[in-house]
């Protein structure tokens, strides 16, 4: 057992390091991050020089076939790609639903024309695409929308509302999966397009979160015309498309990082005074602090197993599906109790060390554990995928959609 | 990136599995859990011609010389079975007692009969009530004597030989002889026979240094904690595939209880815990091998989730199985009994986790 890279990686990463460093400024400590200024108008432009820059060198989308601007490459060689960009201060998280989900639904099943013509500006940052999936009554049970798409000659109209649609307000197009036959069970009567965030009728606005933070959007449609060509799939068939685009999002969730983890906790409970002296000497202190460093260390090296299964060409287990369940409320936990131990200073957001950082935590962890599968879902997937236990029992299931919830 | 084991090791693996699911069935367990016989004889010769005790011995005193990655697959799957054999005690503990601190005079002597099944070996090192600390050990030694009372001890009776932990030093002591008196005592595992070793004026040697005992017993419980991290993961895998296999098959309400998210929930919990029990015993399997300086810290933490697996998944296969798991006749105490055996036999949770925050404590100001 070892870290190390086969001389392959090893070589590929030597070529990473010198384009990187040819092309960026690397990081002075992990802390640090390019959007430490959130609201720099400037960001997004930033954003598509260098996604522009990544995709010219071949870097933006390494697994995706030649054809497309890939590589055709091992997924492997995207990660090592990513690990070392990680280490340099360059601006992203712009295209990652675009590049992760709706690219990759649009190769399953759009047109040889479509794909000659969104797949390359997509790939080069000069148009970002956006997931118009959840909908205000249709979160984990997204099959449930009830957004509509109704025939009009050669074409369809679009009515409804979608909602938690990441990137929506700079977002130039986006996939979207609409009811178009109510009159049949909830998954029959589904069917995918896509379309152009331009498109007259399409508005936006953003959802100021909890947290302060406004990186999602409500979406709506009225009246809104699309033609029969934009269509992804089968009339009928959008939730299997839906589960393409979804599988991929299981590889796009990332981890959040660079947030405070265990060293500064246990500098804060070395500064901490307590009754009995400092917080570190106490043993409760010392079993909350221990038993999240064998999550953290759980989690790192439970993704160390995944990418040995890419570095070897295998499948990787189901192992990576606990990541989130434990990363996230740990992060919700691990904040609150670091701001236990301020006192009652830890409500403060100012002058009090580590305060924002693990306030920030606190707050975030409480949508982390919501976004991208909650983590009930994500315990029925786990019980189901990997324990191979039974679906709950649906009363929706032979039930036309429009006649749900009537008795 | 290479964190997994080789095919090699999957394939011994697959090997003992296979051997003790026909060998070492629940029923057998059951049988050393009713009876008085000291451990499953059948099984502990059948692992012996496989090799198993001779797994991490080098090949000059006898054994098969494999790294401690084979030895940590071995354990895996003795703690799937939850088998009723001294592997803990004598290929874990007492083997790597003498690796780790032997002479070359006692490594001659011991390793080839440990290899070859002849001579068991436990640990002694507790002395009843109160957790042992250097300042409350009575058993002491002195001018090739030893003396003190040694309780619970893991196969007291069965085994010959004993490492024992005195006073000033860590000690070995042939057990056939007229200065030890074994006395087996009831424990919440029947399946695994403790007993209690009184010596007077017992004739022993010292294993190490003198003054090093408490030092050497830390070194060689970071070694133990991770194989029996893996036999804790093991076991804990096969409380969870118990629970839910019971889980398909008992109705309630009309349809199958595994169905229930309060059941499907507690199970995927039992596989998180699993999940990062295995990931950080494999780490400390890796450190086993390489002597990596972090190896005090990723035994500590391979034990405390290991444990913590162990614990969760154990008791919620109970849960699961409802009344019905509660009964003697139930497969489902085996592990559960186990469990809390194998989470105290090191030192428990609550020690590990402040041993695990001062390794973080000398390694950051290192």
């Amino acid at each position: 057992m070892d870290f190390n890279d086969t001389p392959e990686e090893a070589a590929f990463r030597k070529e990473v390091r010198a384009w990187l460093d040819a092309n960026a400024t690397r990081k002075s400590d992990d802390k640090q991050s390019f959007r430490a200024r959130n609201d720099d108008p400037e960001l997004l432009r930033k954003a598509k020089e260098w996604q522009d820059k990544k995709a010219a060198a071949g870097y933006a989308r390494m697994t995706w076939p030649k054809e497309f601007g890939g590589r055709g490459a091992s997924p492997i060689l995207q990660v090592i790609y990513q690990q070392e960009e990680s280490n340099y201060l360059v601006p992203l998280g712009f295209f990652d639903i675009g590049l992760g989900m709706c690219i990759p639904t649009m190769m399953a099943y759009a047109s040889p024309e479509h794909l000659k013509r969104y797949v390359k500006p997509a790939l080069h940052g000069e148009e970002i695409w956006c997931q118009l999936f959840s909908e205000p009554a249709a979160g984990s049970d997204v099959a449930g929308i009830r957004t509509r798409a109704e025939r009009d000659g050669d074409g369809w109209v679009i009515n409804g509302q979608k909602v938690w649609t990441s990137g929506a307000h700079y977002s130039d197009y986006g996939i979207i999966i609409t009811r178009t036959d109510p009159t049949v069970p909830k998954h029959a009567g589904l069917t995918m397009f896509f379309l152009s965030m331009k498109t007259p009728g399409v508005e936006v606005r953003p959802i100021k979160q909890m947290s302060g933070g406004a990186n999602f959007n409500e979406v709506f449609f009225t009246d809104v015309r699309i033609p029969d060509t934009q269509r992804l799939g089968k009339v009928g068939e959008g939730w299997k498309a839906a589960l393409t685009t979804l599988m991929n999002e299981r590889l796009a969730v990332g981890l959040p990082s660079g947030g405070l983890d265990i060293d500064e906790l246990m500098e804060l409970a070395r500064e901490t005074e307590l009754e009995d002296g400092a917080a570190i000497r106490n043993q409760q202190v010392r079993s909350k602090i221990a038993d999240w460093y064998v999550q953290q260390q759980g989690l790192k090296l439970t993704r160390y197993r995944t990418l040995t299964a890419l570095s070897k060409g295998q499948t990787p287990g189901p192992e990576s599906s606990i990541i989130k369940i434990v990363a996230a409320p740990k992060m919700q936990d691990m904040g609150a109790f670091a701001m236990e131990l301020m006192g009652h200073a830890g409500i403060m957001k100012e002058d009090v060390p580590f305060a924002a950082g693990f306030q920030a935590q606190w707050i975030g962890g409480a949508g982390f554990r919501i976004a991208g599968g909650t983590d009930e879902i994500l315990r029925n997937i786990v019980a189901e995928r990997v324990l191979g236990m039974p679906a709950d029992v649906r009363v929706d299931k032979d039930v036309p959609f429009n006649q749900l919830g009537k008795k | 990136m290479n964190f997994d084991f080789s095919d090699d090791q999957k394939l011994l693996k697959e090997q003992v599995r296979k051997f003790l699911a026909d060998k070492c069935p629940t029923k057998v367990v059951r049988r050393v859990l009713d009876g008085q016989e000291a451990y499953a004889e059948e099984v502990w010769k059948g692992l012996v011609e496989l090799g198993v005790p001779g797994v991490g011995i080098p090949e000059a005193y006898g054994g098969l010389g494999l790294s401690p990655l084979e030895l940590c697959v071995v354990a895996e799957e003795m703690g799937r079975a939850a088998a009723p054999v001294p592997f803990d005690t004598s290929v874990v503990l007492a083997t790597e007692a003498i690796k780790l601190a032997g002479s070359e005079a006692q490594r001659k002597k011991w390793l080839p009969e440990l290899a070859a099944g002849k001579a068991i070996g436990t640990l002694a090192v507790a002395e009843g009530p109160q957790p042992p600390r250097p300042r409350n050990l009575t058993t002491t030694f002195g001018g090739g004597f030893l003396n003190g009372k040694k309780v619970p001890v893991a196969d007291g009776d069965a085994a010959t030989f004993a490492v024992v932990l005195a006073k000033n030093a860590l000690v070995l002591v042939d057990l056939a002889q007229k200065g030890v008196a074994k006395k087996r005592v009831e424990t919440i595992d029947p399946a695994r026979k403790h007993a209690e070793l009184t010596f007077t004026d017992a004739s022993a040697e010292l294993l190490g240094a003198e003054g090093e005992g408490w030092s050497l017993l830390e070194r060689l419980y970071d070694a133990a904690a991770i194989y029996f991290a893996f036999a804790q993961v093991g076991g804990a895998e096969s409380a969870m595939w118990m629970a839910r296999d019971y889980a398909l098959q008992r109705q309630a309400f009309g349809r199958a209880i595994g169905s229930y998210q309060a059941i499907k929930h507690k199970l995927a919990d039992c596989y998180v815990k699993l999940e990062l029990a295995r990931s950080n015993a494999y780490y400390g399997a890796m450190m086993l091998t390489d002597g990596g300086a972090d190896l005090p810290l990723a035994a500590a933490a391979a034990r405390i989730a290991a444990t913590d697996a162990y614990d969760f998944a154990s008791k919620e296969n109970i849960q699961t199985h409802g009344g019905i798991g509660f009964t003697w006749e139930a497969d489902t105490q085996f592990h559960y009994r186990r469990a809390r055996v194998m989470a105290l036999s090191l030192g428990g949770p609550m020690a590990w986790k402040d041993k695990l925050v001062t390794r973080l404590e000398q390694k950051n100001a290192a």
